[in-house]
């Protein structure tokens, strides 16, 4: 029997698994209170998956709130969406806006490798269709357990095979993204996803349904019985085996990327001919989700006849369909007069479309059920209303001891030439290659720089070649020893990527990766993280335009490293002047290093890798400096005076080195002063190698001096020599190298 | 130069086949699946991506699609086509050329940028070349095995049918390295790799796929 309004009118006591779908005593209380009466099995469904700690942010609400409060008017200027909408949107100039964001789907990787990493890509590249946008590259920023363990065999290939399996049948290039090993994600692998879109500034597209008598219109896939509480379920809460809990059943949606990309190109057609008045995505949450956020964002109510929506299951329940995390799924409203043009065009994709609702007068959301209303609620109580907790936050107490056991007593080794060559090995600075070579980089023709490159980069215009970078970066380790300090240090290195090709960083987007919110010292490591990655904004007067949140990363009570993951969109108005990674575009360079070398080895790849230790604080970052950097490196690359440039990050100078040399496919003779430990694998923020044509190293050195940027001539390229070459330790001929650098991944995972 | 390329459901690479018809000084003419004619052009072009999402077996669809019964007329009557990837893929399927492409052999997509020996300079779409020249140009694909019979692998290559061959370490497990072929008359040619990938070093490996879109210039001009 189906549970109507009336019916739960009629048994107030009725009881309800409230507590099975991931909703807390208060919390059910309220919903009745809301309801004046117990809710329906359909609108507890709804409540339940649209408070989960996924959708309704709960728990990091009231600290989110101060990424607002530390943007400026100025920061905003070039902001024409932000934190709120499906992505934030950038005005990039000559009319162009791009949006772009990353979202996690971090739990249903886990459970199902493949799937779960398909439908991450599907789901973000769905949110940046949803403001209009053609959605032009993806990245992924993916982070595993032990290398060498048992799981990680079973979730990598899985994944990787899921991102490339999708994206690849989606014709969206693959421009980026990271591999990070660390054993706190053994339990618990972490797979976010970066969508990159691009559309004229006047077509942007806002979620919300507005003008009564308007359609709404769902398009796309049937509806399934596939991720049904998906995001209450896995998203929301720790696994955990031990409790004694009835074992949940995986709720991981599969994926069909062909209909996805028949969804983009059709809705891509609808936007075109201007017959869209709202849109909005169907993903975590699914209906409940899509419907609630429309009318709560609209100014009237909504009616939606739930037995008109198509299903690929039989007697699927109004609860059940109204949860169904079914994937590629779009809801548009549609102005009556343009419903027959949104129907041909749906035709002539072969994409199915009902329309399943109305725009009505009011303000409630009234579903119905073969003439039975089953839900009858106020919707902004479910889409923005949510319950917020202010979780109690504490230091952790062993935070000093984690600090003051620092890496100075780590015995450093004697031979560093055979170190660079370890380095290179391991399996955190390896080469991705066995992972990006899965993925297409090529479709679409706009790929101007991809991995290995420290950004990906995209035109986005082919007359005037203006085109957009990206990096994403995280170093949890760091965001370990002080979070405050660590995300800093992310937005840095994301911002220095982005500056290093030659583009000006210009807006922010995070996902935010962490362990249970009902951990005191979790929280207090989110609140810090926040609070580093805000301030550090506004110290590089670059707004964060959006974000995500994913709590809950841990094995049983041992959560993750910190991992507030970054990405950096910067704007460059002629991709002909990217500025490569790699050495030897041009005869006769010479080699600088940009910035100040410290000894700093706290939370290092070289104490992590050799010594397994992780202890003392991380880099210290001057986002000043950052800034200043990057105005040089843009400068550089407009003047002609940069012929390439690569950041320096974990593994330090020795590792940039490396990478440039194999890159490039030419050696260097390279010339160091001081300790030569320090000055090869320190990991001291704030530096760019830069290789300048000879004929303009003078002008480009005299302009870091006029500016105040320290430099050092580090050495040559010299592209006879087939060699890594440092002086006063000997040489490494650059086919150790590459066998050293590339064969660790294939070695693990073929 | 009018040169059709043809887009199905899921297909990816249309728009960069359309832009090297253009980098050629051709224009590009799009054509739909469900198309029943070819609107006058001079040549076509099946180009990569998935096809009806490609879940049965690659291309095994799309050989039924009502425009590639204009293209299969229309090749038989000499007219240049070109299948690239999943239109390598289609062709086959729909018999203008011989043999099938499966799962590459180990198993996983290759996306890499791959050396190709072009063997023979006599296509509708390779005069451009000099016989034997290497070109280097992006290969991206999860089923780009070349397989034939041994009676077909001998006709393709004692008649010279053979149009690129893999250089180095074979990509994907075809056989005799091949990553191409052309039918007996030279007007269809199909390859796995992707040379309209290749025609600008800004955005691609090298620009040496071009050449393919501008011998056709000549075939066309010439005929």
């Amino acid at each position: 029997m189906i549970d109507t309004v009336k019916n739960a009118e009629a048994t107030p006591d009725q009881e309800q698994p409230y507590q099975e779908l991931g909703l807390k005593d208060d919390e059910y209380a309220r919903i009745k209170e809301i309801l004046k009466r117990r809710p329906t099995d359909a609108e507890l469904a709804m409540y339940s998956v649209m408070w989960s700690e996924h959708c309704s942010y709960k728990s990091s609400k009231v600290h989110l709130k101060y990424f607002g409060d530390t943007t400026t008017d100025e920061m905003r200027s070039k902001m024409l969406a932000g934190i709120g909408e499906n992505a934030g949107v950038v005005d990039v100039g000559d009319g162009w806006a791009v949006t772009f964001k990353v979202e996690s789907h971090n739990h249903p990787s886990y459970v199902e490798p493949y799937q779960g990493a398909a439908t991450g890509v599907g789901g973000i590249v769905r949110d940046i269709l949803a403001m209009g946008a053609r959605p032009l590259a993806v990245m992924d920023p993916l982070r595993f357990g032990r290398p060498d363990a048992e799981d990680t065999k079973r979730v990598l290939p899985g994944i990787v095979a899921g991102v490339g399996g999708y994206g690849n049948c989606l014709g969206l290039p693959n421009i980026g993204g990271e591999v990070v090993f660390d054993e706190s994600y053994q339990g618990n692998p972490l797979v976010n996803a970066l969508c990159v879109g691009a559309m004229r500034v006047e077509d942007l597209h806002l979620a919300h349904a507005s003008g009564t008598g308007n359609k709404v219109i769902l398009y796309g896939a049937r509806t399934g019985l596939d991720g049904i509480g998906g995001v209450s379920v896995l998203a929301s809460e720790t696994f955990d085996d031990t409790a004694g809990k009835r074992k949940k059943l995986p709720s991981v949606q599969v994926g069909d990327p062909f209909t996805e990309k028949v969804l983009i190109e059709c809705s891509l057609e609808l936007f075109e001919k201007g017959i869209v008045a709202g849109i909005q995505d169907l993903g975590g949450a699914g209906l409940s989700c899509a419907t609630s956020e429309l009318a709560s964002a609209g100014d009237g109510g909504m009616h939606v006849w739930l037995d008109r929506v198509p299903l690929r299951a039989k007697n699927m329940t109004p609860a059940e369909i109204l949860s169904s995390e079914s994937q590629e799924r779009m809801c548009a409203v549609v102005e009556p007069a343009n419903v027959a043009a949104f129907m041909e065009v749906c035709a002539k994709w072969d994409v199915i479309a009902t329309e399943i609702g109305e725009v009505t007068e009011g303000d409630r959301l009234v579903i119905t059920y073969h003439d039975e209303v089953v839900v009858d609620v106020p919707p902004r109580t479910v889409a923005h209303e949510g319950p917020v907790y202010h979780r109690p936050i504490q230091r952790p107490a062993d935070q000093d001891e984690l600090q003051a056991n620092t890496p100075d007593s780590l015995p450093r080794p004697e031979n560093l030439l055979e170190l660079i060559k370890i380095m290179a090995a391991s399996p955190n600075l390896a080469s991705r290659k066995w992972v990006t070579q899965q993925y297409d980089r090529y479709v679409r023709g706009g790929t101007v720089l991809a991995q290995p490159s420290d950004s990906g980069m995209i035109r986005i215009d082919e007359e005037t070649g203006r085109g957009v970078a990206l990096s994403t970066d995280c170093n949890g380790r760091y965001t370990k020893l002080d979070p405050y300090e660590g995300a800093k240090l992310a937005l840095a290195e994301a911002y220095r990527n982005v500056a290093a090709t030659g583009a000006t960083p210009v807006a922010v987007t995070n996902c935010l990766n962490f362990g249970s919110p009902e951990d005191p010292a979790v929280m207090w490591q989110f609140e810090q993280a926040v609070k580093g990655l805000a301030d550090g904004c506004a110290e590089l007067g670059i707004p964060v335009t959006g974000g995500n949140v994913s709590f809950y990363n841990q094995t049983g009570s041992t959560a993750i490293l910190p991992t507030p993951v970054v990405g950096v969109l910067g704007v460059i108005d002629d991709v002909r002047r990217r500025i490569p990674t790699g050495i030897g575009a041009e005869a006769g360079e010479t080699l600088l290093l940009l910035g100040e070398t410290h000894d700093e080895f706290g939370g290092s790849e070289w104490a992590h890798h050799v010594h397994g230790h992780l202890g003392g604080l991380p880099p210290k970052a001057d986002l000043k400096r950052e800034k200043l950097l990057g105005e040089i490196l843009v400068a550089g690359s407009r003047d002609g005076m940069v012929s390439a440039a690569h950041d320096l990050s974990e593994g330090g100078l020795a590792q940039a080195l490396v990478e440039t040399c194999l890159i490039g496919e030419v050696g260097a003779r390279v010339f160091l002063e001081g300790d030569l430990f320090t000055a090869l694998f320190s990991e001291s923020a704030g530096r760019v190698l830069v290789a300048v044509p000879r004929t303009e190293e003078q002008r480009f050195v005299d302009m870091c001096t006029a500016r105040r940027l320290p430099w050092r001539k580090v050495g040559v390229v010299d592209p006879e020599s087939n060699a890594l070459e440092v002086q006063g330790l000997g040489e490494l001929p650059l086919d150790e190298l590459r066998e050293a650098w590339e064969g660790t991944l294939p070695a693990l995972f073929d | 130069m009018r040169v059709g390329v043809i887009t199905f459901p899921g297909t990816l690479d249309d728009v960069d086949a359309q832009r090297a018809v253009r980098y050629a000084d051709g224009e590009a003419v799009p054509l739909w699946h469900g198309d029943h004619d070819l609107k006058g052009v001079d040549a076509v072009i099946v180009p990569g991506g998935f096809s009806y999402g490609d879940y049965l077996r690659c291309g095994a669809i799309a050989r039924f699609a009502p425009v590639m019964q204009e293209v299969i007329e229309a090749a038989n009557k000499g007219m240049p086509v070109l299948g690239i990837c999943n239109g390598f893929q289609i062709l086959a399927e729909a018999h203008l050329l011989p043999g099938a492409l499966t799962r590459n052999h180990r198993l996983h997509f290759v996306c890499r940028d791959q050396w190709l020996k072009v063997e023979n300079t006599s296509t509708a779409w390779t005069t451009r070349y000099d016989k034997n020249a290497e070109i280097l140009v992006p290969l991206k694909s999860g089923e780009g095995g070349y397989q034939a019979d041994e009676d077909t692998l001998k006709e393709l290559e004692d008649n010279g049918r053979v149009v690129f061959r893999y250089v180095g370490d074979n990509p994907n497990g075809s056989r005799n390295n091949i990553a191409g072929i052309t039918n007996a008359r030279g007007n269809v040619v199909g390859l796995m790799p992707h040379p309209e990938h290749a025609i600008d070093a800004l955005t691609g490996p090298t620009d040496d796929g071009l050449g393919m879109f501008l011998s056709l210039l000549d075939t066309v001009v010439k005929a």
